[in-house]
């Protein structure tokens, strides 16, 4: 997934997995993988419950053994040290504030340990940060639950770790919130320039806040990049349909014209760029045609002969829209494929745009992605928020 | 109307009075029979207020000695069956190791067995072994039917609690001996102290298992037991009454702690 480096100092990344794994008896929750993530990034593990994305965390913790491989923070290797002698510390998923502390004293707690006497400065300079200050000495119960996330950041950030590790941080907050503590933790981490792992099953989350986006599926990092690249670029059908949502077309190849593949799909000639196909294919072959929903442009058939040309056409009926205020989201049911989904902004509305209207799609071919056709085309969907509309059967 | 709509209003407060009511009235009586001058040898109806008891209070013999003895016992029964409940406690809900399921099981017998089972068949156990009874047989009787006690309410407080708060300590670096002392042993001692409690009072108040294991030696309800027979002195009543205030004050004084704590943060 990374670029191996021969040089253990490795320019600059701040965690260095090689090789790591974990079973559990047979199970495998961890597959060998490598990761580097570099120093001084906003970097998010991607994926749903159950992917192994924790247990990665955890290991980088010391709070789990790896069963192969090796751990190396900022050029040390840390495989066989326990979690109190490595230089992370962790926000853990329900925050797991001591109790029976106050606010102050679960701050001041790991500088304590390391036997740091005159704590007060730092303690109010990372209480002031997080905007604590005048909640010092209550309880963590007595504070809601934005505050107790904040407490939980203050408590791993004042003992300047080398890694903060974030396991769902957010989790637990209503939508607003994560909303306001996204841009906060974002803050944070630009102002202190520390290195930030975080765990999320929340796209959106991981797409607002990290630089680098590794998408896990079963174990695996199926792919990684910046999230604008990630987003524009899957690499398979998971991180297509996982990462916001994709119109998967299956076509077929009918023909490679220099850096254009010809394809067609039930009788509906598309245009992919060769450079954007992720698969070896040749004429004949199949082929997955993605198209994000919001490319799409939206015309009734009467204005068919509008559409400049050169644009990839799609025939259709509309099946079902919906009006979500900044946007309205279509489905449409076309020959290639029963349920397109199409996001149109409300700039203009078109009044003949409802429920059995036929339309045609259309979109810049440049917009379009190939992937593998072997693969499940409904990868990633299950495990998203979007609900399923019940036609995908296709 | 009004009297039926208040009624109605304040049931639970009236419901709770009268429990109360219902618990504290027979210690009432024992207070009130404390300050008697008995006619005869029994103290069972009222003749005269005196402060003779009071002022008196090991006036009878051997009282006081059953009752040091007593004390001393239900101590040190609850330190060791804090400790070892405690250590049992937390293998019990920490770890898998073999027999766990039937120590598991077996811890809850002393609480369900009859006691003067458990009291003839250690007594026959004792006698076999030709142990002298006295102190130690009490003792030892005593750290075995309190352990379960300890080993309940520690576990139950145990298991409640969130193990990701040890590892958190942990990786805010403190080693395994300071997570325990700075983490685990509080987030544990409401349990550790109500089994502890549990204990000393089982252990003071013990009649019959103590009464097999005893030999020559006589505890405190031993002897109240024994001079029940031909006439209870006024003392026990004040040591009985002074047990009950301890109490009290000890509960009184545990809220008010833990209250300031609460309004302090």
């Amino acid at each position: 997934m990374t670029t191996p480096s021969t040089s253990p100092e490795a320019a600059g990344d701040a965690v260095r997995l090689t090789g790591i794994s974990k079973t559990y008896g047979s199970f495998t929750a961890v597959h060998p993988l490598d990761l580097a993530v570099p120093a001084g990034s906003f970097f998010a593990l991607l994926g749903a419950s159950g992917c192994g994305k924790t247990t990665t965390l955890r290991m980088i913790a010391g709070l789990e053994d790896p069963s192969s491989g090796s751990v190396r923070l900022g050029g040390r290797d840390v495989t066989a040290l326990p979690p109190y002698k490595r230089p992370v510390n962790t926000v853990f998923q329900n925050y797991a504030l001591f109790p029976h502390l106050d606010i102050y004293e679960n701050v001041a707690f790991g500088l304590r340990r390391r036997g740091i006497k005159s704590v007060k400065q730092q303690v109010g300079d990372m209480l002031d940060l997080v905007q604590l200050g005048p909640l010092a000495r209550r309880r963590p119960h007595q504070l809601s639950g934005g505050q107790q996330q904040r407490v939980a950041v203050a408590r791993a950030l004042i003992n300047k770790p080398q890694v903060l590790l974030l396991d769902e941080p957010l989790g637990a907050l209503d939508l607003k919130l994560r909303r306001q503590m996204q841009l906060e933790l974002k803050r944070i981490q630009t102002e202190v320039g520390i290195t930030f792992v975080h765990v999320t099953h929340d796209q959106e989350e991981a797409m607002t806040m990290a630089d680098t986006v590794a998408v896990m599926n079963a174990g695996r990092v199926e792919q990684m990049g910046a999230p604008a690249d990630l987003y524009e670029n899957p690499g398979s059908t998971f991180v297509a349909n996982f990462l916001g949502t994709s119109n998967l077309i299956a076509a077929e190849v009918t023909g490679v014209h220099g850096d254009e593949l010809h394809l067609v799909s039930a009788g509906q000639k598309l245009t992919l760029p060769a450079a954007r196909c992720r698969a070896d294919v040749a004429t004949g072959d199949k082929v997955l045609a993605g198209v994000r929903p919001e490319k799409i442009t939206l015309a009734h058939r009467d204005d068919e002969d509008a559409i400049p040309a050169g644009r990839n056409r799609v025939q259709g009926r509309i099946v079902d829209s919906s009006f979500i205020g900044v946007s309205t989201q279509y489905v449409i049911d076309s020959p290639v494929c029963p349920d397109l989904e199409v996001f149109v902004p409300n700039v203009e509305r078109d009044g003949r745009l409802v429920p059995g209207a036929p339309v045609v799609l259309h979109w810049n071919p440049e917009h379009t992605f190939g992937l593998d056709a072997a693969q499940d085309i409904e990868a990633g969907i299950d495990t998203d928020d979007e609900p399923d509309a019940g036609g995908a059967a296709a | 109307m009004r009297p039926i709509r208040w009624m109605r209003r304040n049931l639970v407060v009236i419901a709770g009075v009268l429990t109360l009511v219902y618990l504290i009235l027979p210690n009432l009586v024992v207070l009130l029979f404390s300050f008697n001058k008995p006619k005869g040898r029994f103290n069972y109806t009222w003749n005269t207020f005196s402060t003779d008891a009071w002022q008196h209070p090991c006036g009878v013999a051997d009282m006081c000695g059953s009752l040091t003895l007593s004390l001393k016992i239900a101590v040190y029964a609850t330190i060791g069956a804090t400790v070892l409940g405690t250590l049992t406690a937390f293998a019990l809900a920490r770890y898998r190791f073999r027999g766990r399921a039937a120590t598991n099981m077996l811890i809850f017998l002393p609480m369900a067995m009859p006691e003067v089972v458990m009291g003839a068949s250690l007594g026959t156990l004792f006698l076999n072994m030709r142990i002298q009874f006295g102190f130690w047989t009490i003792l030892i009787a005593h750290i075995m039917f309190c352990l379960s006690f300890v080993v309940t309410a520690v576990k139950a407080r145990v298991m409640s609690m969130d193990p990701r708060l040890e590892q958190a300590a942990q990786d805010l670096y403190a080693s395994p001996l300071q997570t325990f002392l700075r983490i685990t042993l509080p987030l544990a001692a409401p349990g550790i102290a109500a089994g502890a409690l549990l204990s000393f009072a089982l252990s003071f108040d013990d009649y019959i298992i103590t009464s097999f294991n005893a030999g020559s030696t006589v505890t405190f309800p031993m002897f109240v037991w024994g001079s029940a027979q031909r006439g209870t002195p006024v003392q026990v009543n004040v040591i009985g009454t002074a047990m009950f205030a301890i109490a009290v004050l000890l509960v009184l004084g545990g809220q008010l702690i833990g209250g300031r704590r609460k309004a302090k943060a």
